[in-house]
């Protein structure tokens, strides 16, 4: 099997899993505190991993360039704006641009 | 509208990484949890192998379970049909049926994700299938989408001190990583810093945040 076919095979099994678990298991059941309080935290920390990855690493190393500009604008207008909109397309925009020059 | 952007984007990034139009299509369609779809497609995209791709997509889907969890008891039905029904959680629909005094509405939940599956699933298609006629996807900065997407929903997170300073962690651990681990790794192990949930205060915070939502209101 293809990488993408693993992918999306064992992300389909798991995901539907991790959905179902809840409402057939534990039926009303509390999970327990520290598990809550450890996954509330996983999102920002992937997160930030990933916007931190995506915008400064190129390969192997790390590089400031068209990309970590766009991601940049795209911070500034979802703070600004709210809107996920706006930060997509502006990102988006502005490293197209800065590519461009 | 947002949706359909995000998804346009992950139909052709997708390609980028090596997947092919039915591949991209069916990634949407059956398993439909865009953070974790973006997180491992930028994984493959980056030179990761499957098993990073995949740990990182069961990590940031972790989320569902508390969130299933919670709707679980507004469920009605057999185990069969709750199982079917916990399926339809995602992040906005989840929010949006939240009646505040801990249980939700099925039908408010079930309708919402609809339109959002709709949305995503044909967004991939037309970003599979016409993405190649636009040329090199990252001539139009294609590739800043899904870090900024990311970024957007990581400023929403970041409401507490505790949460600035894993995010804080988690960007220094990833960093110091990328020169040395193989891609995917770097942020694999940032996700270890979520490990400060453990402490004392942040168990004794969530049961406070608990105790609140289940008071009426």
């Amino acid at each position: 099997m293809s990488t993408p076919a693993i992918v999306i095979a064992a992300c389909c099994v798991i995901t539907a899993a991790i959905k179902a678990v809840g409402p057939v298991a534990l039926g009303g059941r509390e999970l327990p505190t520290w598990f809550t309080s450890v996954v509330i935290l996983l999102s920002p920390a992937l997160l930030a991993a990933l916007v931190a990855t995506q915008a400064f690493a190129n390969g192997d190393h790390l590089a400031i360039d068209a990309d970590t500009a766009g991601v940049a604008a795209g911070g500034l207008a979802i703070w600004r704006t709210g809107s996920i909109i706006a930060c997509v397309v502006l990102a988006a925009a502005v490293t197209a641009g800065v590519r461009a020059l | 509208m947002a949706g359909g952007i995000l998804a346009l984007s992950f139909g052709i990034l997708a390609r980028e990484a090596g997947f092919s139009n039915v591949e991209a299509v069916v990634f949407s369609a059956i398993v439909f949890a865009g953070s974790a779809q973006f997180a491992s497609v930028s994984i493959v995209a980056a030179g990761g192998g499957a098993g990073a791709a995949i740990a990182a997509a069961t990590l940031m889907n972790s989320r569902f379970l508390p969130m299933s969890a919670a709707v679980g008891p507004s469920f009605k039905g057999g185990p069969l049909k709750r199982a079917a029904k916990g399926q339809t959680v995602v992040d906005a629909s989840w929010a949006l049926s939240s009646r505040g005094d801990g249980t939700f509405d099925e039908h408010l939940l079930i309708g919402a994700s609809a339109i959002a599956y709709t949305t995503w699933v044909g967004g991939t298609l037309v970003g599979a299938i016409w993405g190649d006629k636009l040329g090199d996807p990252n001539s139009f900065g294609l590739d800043a989408i899904f870090p900024a997407f990311f970024f957007g929903l990581l400023l929403n997170e970041l409401r507490s001190r505790r949460a600035r300073g894993v995010a804080a962690l988690g960007t220094a651990i990833a960093l110091v990583l990328v020169p040395i681990a193989p891609p995917g790794v770097p942020v694999l192990v940032a996700s270890l810093a979520s490990l400060v949930g453990l402490t004392k205060q942040a168990r004794a915070e969530v049961l406070e945040s608990e105790e609140a939502e289940g008071a009426p209101r």
